[in-house]
């Protein structure tokens, strides 16, 4: 085959990568050009640099999950969290972001809850609304207990806002609430929660099934291998600033108690 | 107003459970009730919104955070003075069940309650304030109440943590400690309800009495109320109980379920530990930029609209397509009332008629109708062979109720069918006369005997070839 040829087909892959609802199963054109990104490399090669060339990376090209692409920073594709609070109707201020981004952190952890489950390429997870509210909230309680039984003052300064725990932000919104119409607050971390979720299920990444408990969803194998690939980058940013740990794999969410908590019942 | 707004948190306090809280609506209609009984004689629309005044101030409707903050100094070991913010709720909505709002008190509300109520009266100064006056007149009954009410909290944190450690256990039976913690717990739990039921049964007795016994009407209201509550409470450590008893049985059906499960071999981030937890702990100016890295990888993609002037031009002068409202007319498919065909020729059904009409005295074989059928026509054998398969069903009652004078009947008598076409049961084809009913008795043995002969029933005949 040509160059020309293949550049084409290299960027007709790439469009497809651009419409995340596709898959290689349901087209003939799609399914042909992913089969040959995986045998030909040079063709995966020549892909390779012109989604770089988009500010594009690759994360994955398997006939489940067709070509999965993530932008780089500067990428004219980037999603910016700035806008999406804003689309969403937060004040785009730090703390608002910072909301907003713990839902989408929150349900990706309650899609995937053990370490293997990420890793598992046919594992399907299932979130809904108020469970991913729940969870996020309980977590952001587990952590203030413990900074109040390390002695902190968490109060924190007035006139410093960054200062604060992310924990308190979360705490202190409120879950849900009427507005006068009888619509829910889009404010509330329900409603935020929802945002996040309903936005997800329309970039393709997660598949509405039902509205209980405030809409129920489950992950797709495209929503898995991005929350490899940002997971991993958080972690690297996190370990810069010296905060997390390395576990063994095993796991940590688990349900477990220890005597104290049955002495303080 | 201030007392409203305590009345406000005691209803919102006391309607509230487990499960979910109290309704909006419902506190609105008893605190517009209080407000009348505050202030009579104004129109019936100011109280409602003056409960709704005083509900939306507590749950601060307005702020983004539908809390209130407060500030307050300290000066910290190193003698340096700082202001800090102090967030706490009053009332706080939360999502039932249902997908309704509910309110519930937060725990700064309830303490302000119990603190009332815990206050003794004679030597406090704070008793002298009118705004918790109303709760403390309810007096001695109010403690009890509490002290049930309290125990029914334990009770249904109780039950959740049960439902938990179960639900767990329904997930991976080596999450939860069934070695030593959950014998300890369920142990703890029973022991806990020995103790409550034991209490609340007296407490029962006593109340009970004071609801026959009491004097003034509000006494007996209040005990009635109390009584109401008790017996929740012992239901709901019956409920409790029962959930108890069942969980030893569940985990072992989960072991044994589980014990043949694969173990997942791979592991990737922990996102829990490593992830969600220590960004909790960030604050929020380190915080932001972590999580906008997850954000922008985790969210997918956005597609920028690439516009090229043409289209848009194009788009906006094409006229839309426009549609009728009913839609195009439907054609009304025209329908022809022709007979089906039959399946044989006619002829074949006057050689058919020919064929059985048969004398009463003189039954024939099947094999020879066949024979004498096949000279007359080619078709005629599988017209026959279908006649007479259902003549051996034919029912005799019928026949006779439509006064026919006889009625064909085909008699299985173990022959075997020798035939090149068909296969089964050389039948007995015969013609029986039927006798009025008058003269049933001396005649009809012949046509009774045989509907009954279980034989008479389809007998096993097997077409071949002619299928």
């Amino acid at each position: 085959m040509s160059g020309t040829e293949t550049t084409a087909d290299a960027n007709r892959l790439l469009a497809f990568g651009l419409r995340p609802k596709m898959v290689p199963s349901r087209d003939e054109e799609y399914r042909r050009l992913v089969q040959r990104f995986r045998t030909d490399d040079e063709f995966a090669a020549v892909t390779a640099a012109a989604a770089n060339g988009l500010g594009l990376v690759i994360l994955e090209v398997t006939e489940r999950t067709g070509i999965v692409a993530a932008s780089l920073d500067d990428s004219v594709f980037a999603v910016r969290m700035g806008e999406y609070a804003r689309r969403t109707g937060g004040e785009g201020k730090a703390h608002e972001r910072v909301l907003h981004a713990l839902a989408h952190l929150g349900a990706a952890t309650l899609a995937f809850p053990r370490p293997a489950d990420l890793a598992d390429d046919s594992y399907l997870g299932r979130v809904t609304v108020e469970g991913v509210e729940a969870f996020v909230r309980e977590a952001a309680n587990r952590v203030a207990e413990k900074a109040v039984e390390e002695g902190e003052i968490t109060d924190p300064s007035s006139g410093r806002p960054g200062l604060e725990a992310v924990w308190r932000v979360y705490v202190r919104r409120a879950r849900t609430g009427a507005t006068g119409d009888k619509r829910k607050l889009y404010s509330s971390t329900t409603g935020i929660v929802g945002k996040a979720l309903t936005f997800l299920a329309d970039q393709g990444l997660l598949v509405r099934t039902g509205d209980d408990r405030g809409g129920t969803y489950r992950t797709t194998p495209r929503y898995r291998a991005q929350v490899r690939e940002a997971g991993a980058l958080m972690f690297g940013e996190l370990l810069e600033l010296g905060i997390t740990e390395v576990t063994d794999g095993t796991g940590s969410l688990a349900v477990e108690w220890a005597p104290e908590d049955v002495t303080r019942l | 107003m201030s007392e409203l707004a305590l009345h406000a948190i005691d209803l919102v306090t006391l309607a509230m459970d487990f499960d979910a809280g109290a309704s909006p609506e419902r506190v609105v209609a008893d605190l517009s009730t209080f407000a009348a009984r505050q202030v009579p004689e104004r129109p019936t629309g100011e109280y409602e919104r003056v409960a709704r005044w005083v509900l939306e101030n507590l749950i601060n409707v307005g702020s983004a955070d539908r809390g209130f903050r407060a500030v307050y100094g300290l000066t910290g070991a190193d003698g340096h003075y700082e202001r800090r913010d102090f967030d706490f709720k009053l009332l706080e909505e939360v999502p039932g069940a249902d997908g309704d709002i509910y309110l519930r008190a937060s725990n700064e509300a309830v303490n302000v309650l119990v603190g009332a109520l815990e206050i003794d009266i004679e030597s406090a100064q704070i008793a002298a304030d009118i705004r918790l006056e109303t709760l403390i007149r309810r007096g001695r009954l109010s403690d009890a109440q509490a002290a049930a009410q309290a125990a029914r909290y334990r009770t249904i944190q109780y039950g959740e943590m049960l439902r938990q450690r179960l639900e767990a256990t329904s997930r991976d039976v080596r999450s939860v400690d069934w070695l030593t913690s959950m014998p300890d717990f369920i142990a703890e739990a029973l022991e806990h309800i020995e103790a409550r039921y034991k209490a609340e049964n007296a407490i029962l007795v006593n109340i009970t009495d004071v609801r026959d016994t009491a004097d003034t009407p509000l006494r007996k209201q209040q005990a009635a109320a109390l009584v109401e509550i008790v017996r929740d409470c012992l239901r709901r450590h019956e409920q409790l109980q029962a959930g108890l008893q069942n969980a030893g049985r569940r985990f072992r059906a989960e072991q044994d379920r589980q014990t043949f499960a694969p173990q997942p071999a791979r592991a990737d981030i922990d996102l829990h530990a490593q992830l969600l937890q220590p960004v909790l702990a960030l604050p929020v100016h380190d915080a932001d930029g972590v999580l906008s890295t997850f954000f922008t990888r985790e969210a997918g993609l956005t597609i920028p609209l690439a516009l090229r002037l043409v289209d848009l031009f194009t788009a906006l002068v094409t006229p839309p397509i426009e549609r009728e409202l009913l839609g195009g007319e439907i054609e009304e498919p025209e329908l022809s009332d022709e007979p089906e065909p039959p399946a044989f020729p006619d002829e074949c059904y006057d050689y058919l008629d020919g064929l059985l009409d048969l004398d009463p005295e003189a039954p024939r074989r099947l094999s020879g109708l066949l024979e004498e059928a096949r000279e007359l026509h080619p078709e005629l054998p599988l017209l026959l062979v279908v006649r007479v398969l259902a003549l051996a069903a034919q029912e005799i009652g019928p026949a006779r109720r439509h006064g026919a004078e006889s009625v064909l009947i085909a008699v299985d008598d173990g022959t075997v069918l020798e035939d090149d076409e068909f296969a089964g049961t050389d039948l007995l084809v015969a013609r029986a006369v039927l006798v009025p009913p008058q003269e049933l008795e001396e005649h009809s043995h012949m046509g009774g005997a045989r509907a009954d002969d279980p034989r008479l029933s389809l007998p096993s005949m097997r077409e071949r070839g002619a299928a």
